[in-house]
């Protein structure tokens, strides 16, 4: 009696259990099928091609999404062109070249600022780094996609460093002892062969990169200047822009629920769920074949 | 003597391609030391880990044969494997005390069964600690983490936490092979106290042990059964010329 | 060229190589302290007992912040009471049921993308799933629910992670003397995690703390002149207050933005030290 009164509680725990563990692909089957529930009545309301025109001005019907998914790209490259110096720079110093008290000082320090709120550094980006590049380069106004990029690139900086720097840590050390032994230099190991065997390590750290700045919402939305427009040429860097995270917090607070502008602010979140998926799957399908080839050389 | 396990065409494939045992047929004798012995990768770990189907937890790609205990074919899949290893328990060749006190360790297995009652789970603990002669040592200590005691003993207190389900049959894996001589001296004294009311099953950590407590032994080799017979016979005059070249340490 | 000056050429663009990673480094790793250092200096002055502890006044220009830390420490509890237990039983079940099959495949692609999804996308999840469909309203509880999916990738992956530490021969003895899968988890896997479970807990809901896209739509309120006093209420919260203050009412005085921004990151922050210190105590006493 007792042993069954066991049995049956531990195949109701096991149960719930294995509920648990399903329920993320009941997430994100629910996040898409909501996604496409409100947002594919956009396609209803604006024809495809407004909806891919490139004028944003929903208080007159005009839809098209086309300023904002350029300014989310404009944006992003620019973050991603700061970054990436900076980060692989910062994850071959500390793997490479780095003393380990040094290591073990600045990894916390670049932790703490994957934990810092989005929210906190669009705040500073509005009370020092726009006012700063208005300044120093003397524009209209400070809020702009470049000011946007720079926070952007602070933004994605400790995932690209600390998933870098673990790609150069799994290298086999028998990869540097064999370069030593031939007389390369440190400066040539890191760069002849540590790097290039980290390469699809190093480029799963760039699409997580990718997919972060992509998806930032709040410090984009408070420094870039909100205005959807076209870039035209370069120097739309140095202008204010919109992304598509910034357009849907910003204006889905105001619009009527089942309206067409509602609907069309659901179509962009397909877009940027459709964006995230790609640059996962392609950040994971990468770092699993670099673990499968390392696996492979050293068997 | 008496049966206590009978094995029959067993044969073992691990997922990894790796035929561990092959149509084996042996019997473990009830109340004696049975010693299964032979090289390293010889099958006989696979063997012990088949009786009380701790192999669920390997990735085994093929399993044929039967294992006959107590009137039934263990590896039947109706089988009840908690009830199976509350009768047939084990002792591993590192002691592995679990990250708990030395008292709960022992009465671990008792607390699984639901057992509540401090006065009954402390009896048994007590009455298992003294046959594994540990009793003495640790009585003090019950309370204190049990990896503070030295390996010897943690090793006794495997036995005792084995001990402590009273089950019918206790398998060995080279239990001494992490110990120094004094602790081996007394774990293989308590195997000639304990046969008199268990069934022991020993994979012997050498041949010299092997020859030293075995009543019948079995000689394992890549995955087959070479011999097996009444140990002193076995050790003193093998019939298979592997065997002896394995027991006088020509090949090992 | 001869072969030393060859080699002093090297020398050279050796030093200024590392050189300039070292420059590097420094530039990423400066404006983490300058941020912190700045924002302390700057938001101290604004700190006092009626700053924590008093409502608004004047159009949010005076009075304190109460509210908003409230409503900070409400959601951060209500993120918890979903996606904990959600999160570490999804993470046992990773480490110790789940067989590598194509179904184990699949939820761990699904917990890679919804660790991926941009917060704002989750607004928008929250509202068509909690608010309207389920017709939670804008409230603490359809704010809590979006955020706690958010944070759920975070909490499986290190109650996985910190499962997968403790050595295997735990579980072999533990199954050895007849427990079941979910008696070996319970006794003995389970409490040796703890530390690195915990930690995961708390580095989830500092995400969930200081998230502020995924609230906009779901449960979160420009101003309230009373506390909330039931799940189904909006609420204020200190990162949407932050946004508020500074890019929507005239006229705020620096002083209480800085305030408000040192308070959460305080909040933050000191969840993540916190988490540091658990993990570190942990390492220093485990026996294996």
């Amino acid at each position: 009696m007792k042993a069954q009164r066991a049995a049956l509680n531990e195949r109701i725990i096991n149960s719930l259990i294995k509920l648990a563990g399903y329920s993320s692909i009941v997430f994100v089957g629910l996040i898409l099928i909501f996604l496409v529930r409100e947002g594919l009545p956009a396609l209803n309301d604006v024809s495809l091609k407004d909806l891919f025109g490139s004028r944003w001005y929903p208080i007159e019907g005009y839809f098209g999404i086309l300023p904002l998914i350029s300014g989310s790209l404009l944006v992003t490259v620019g973050a991603i062109l700061i970054a990436i110096p900076l980060g692989i720079g910062t994850a071959v110093f500390l793997s490479e070249f780095s003393p380990s008290w040094l290591r073990n000082l600045l990894k916390p320090i670049i932790e703490v600022l994957a934990g810092l709120p989005s929210v906190v550094l669009g705040f500073l980006g509005i009370q020092i780094v726009a006012p700063f590049f208005r300044r120093f380069l003397d524009l209209p106004t400070g809020l702009t996609a470049f000011t946007g990029a720079v926070l952007l690139a602070l933004i994605s900086l400790p995932t690209i460093v600390s998933i870098a720097e673990d790609a150069l840590n799994t290298v086999p050390p028998a990869y540097r002892q064999g370069a030593l032994a031939l007389g390369a230099t440190n400066w040539q190991t890191a760069w002849g062969v540590t790097v290039p065997a980290a390469r699809s390590g190093l480029l799963t750290a760039l699409m997580l990169g990718i997919g972060r700045s992509i998806g930032e919402t709040m410090a984009v939305m408070m420094v870039t200047g909100n205005a959807p427009v076209l870039p035209s040429g370069l120097n739309a860097l140095f202008l204010p822009a919109r992304t598509m995270t910034a357009t849907i917090a910003s204006e889905m607070g105001e619009v009527a629920t089942g309206s067409p502008h509602y609907h069309v602010l659901f179509f962009i979140g397909i877009i940027l769920f459709l964006i995230s998926l790609v640059v996962n799957l392609t950040a994971s399908s990468l770092s699993l074949r670099s673990r499968k080839r390392a696996e492979r050389l050293l068997s | 003597m008496q049966s206590k396990i009978s094995v029959q065409n067993l044969s073992l494939t691990y997922s990894d391609g790796v035929e561990s045992l092959h149509e084996i047929n042996v019997e473990v004798i009830a109340n004696a030391v049975n010693v299964f012995f032979g090289p390293a990768g010889g099958g006989k770990s696979s063997l012990l880990r088949a009786f009380n189907r701790l192999n669920d937890l390997a990735d085994v790609r093929h399993l044929s044969g039967e294992i006959w205990f107590n009137g039934k074919n263990i590896l039947e899949p109706d089988t009840d494997v908690i009830e199976l290893r509350r009768k047939i328990g084990m002792v591993f060749s590192r002691p592995v005390p679990l990250p708990l006190t030395l008292w709960e360790n022992v009465a671990y297995g008792l607390l699984l069964m639901g057992e509540k009652r401090k006065n009954r789970l402390d009896e048994a603990v007590e009455k298992a600690l003294r046959l594994a002669a540990l009793w003495d040592e640790v009585k003090d200590r019950l309370n204190d983490p049990a990896s503070a005691i030295s390996g010897g003993q943690q090793q006794r207190l495997c036995l005792a936490r084995v001990l402590a389900l009273e089950p019918e049959v206790i398998l060995l894996d080279e239990p001494t092979s992490a110990l120094d001589p004094v602790s081996t001296a007394k774990i293989e004294y308590s195997l000639l106290e304990l046969k008199e009311q268990y069934t022991i099953v020993l994979v012997p950590h050498n041949v010299q042990q092997a020859a030293r407590v075995a009543d019948y032994a079995a000689f394992f080799l890549q995955g087959r059964l070479v011999e097996y017979g009444i140990g002193k016979q076995l050790f003193v005059s093998p019939k298979v010329k592997e065997t002896e070249d394995y027991v006088t340490g020509r090949f090992g | 060229m001869n072969l030393p000056e060859y080699s002093r050429k090297m020398r050279q663009v050796e030093v200024l190589g590392i050189n300039l990673l070292r420059l590097i480094t420094l530039l990423t790793a400066v404006p983490v302290i300058g941020i912190i250092v700045f924002i302390l200096i700057r938001g101290l002055p604004a700190i006092s007992w009626e700053f924590l502890t008093q409502m608004p006044r004047d159009g949010m220009r005076a009075g304190g912040i109460l509210p908003a830390i409230i409503g900070t420490v409400y959601l951060t509890l209500g993120t918890a009471i979903f996606s904990v237990p959600l999160g570490v039983a999804a993470g046992i079940y990773l480490a110790e049921y789940a067989s590598d099959n194509a179904t184990t495949r699949l939820i761990r692609i699904a917990i890679i993308n919804l660790a991926g999804i941009p917060s704002v996308v989750y607004g928008l999840f929250g509202l068509g799933l909690f608010v309207l469909f389920l017709r939670l309203g804008t409230s603490i509880l359809a704010a809590s629910l979006t955020l706690s999916i958010m944070t759920l990738p975070v909490i499986i992956s290190t109650t996985e992670e910190a499962l997968r530490s403790v050595p295997n021969a735990f579980r072999v003895v533990s199954t050895s003397l007849g427990g079941t899968r979910w008696q070996t988890t319970w006794r003995i896997t389970l409490p040796q995690a703890m530390p690195g479970v915990i930690t995961g807990i708390i580095l989830g809901l500092e995400r969930a703390a200081g998230e502020t896209a995924p609230i906009l739509f779901t449960g979160a309120a420009f101003f309230l002149p009373r506390l909330p006093a039931s799940p189904m209420d909006a609420t204020m919260a200190l990162p949407y207050h932050i946004f508020v203050i500074s890019t929507s009412v005239p006229g705020m005085p620096l002083q209480i933005q800085y305030g408000t921004v040192l308070v959460l990151l305080v909040f933050v922050l000191g969840m993540n030290l916190l988490a540091t210190l658990i993990r570190n105590r942990a390492r220093a006493r485990r026996q294996w």
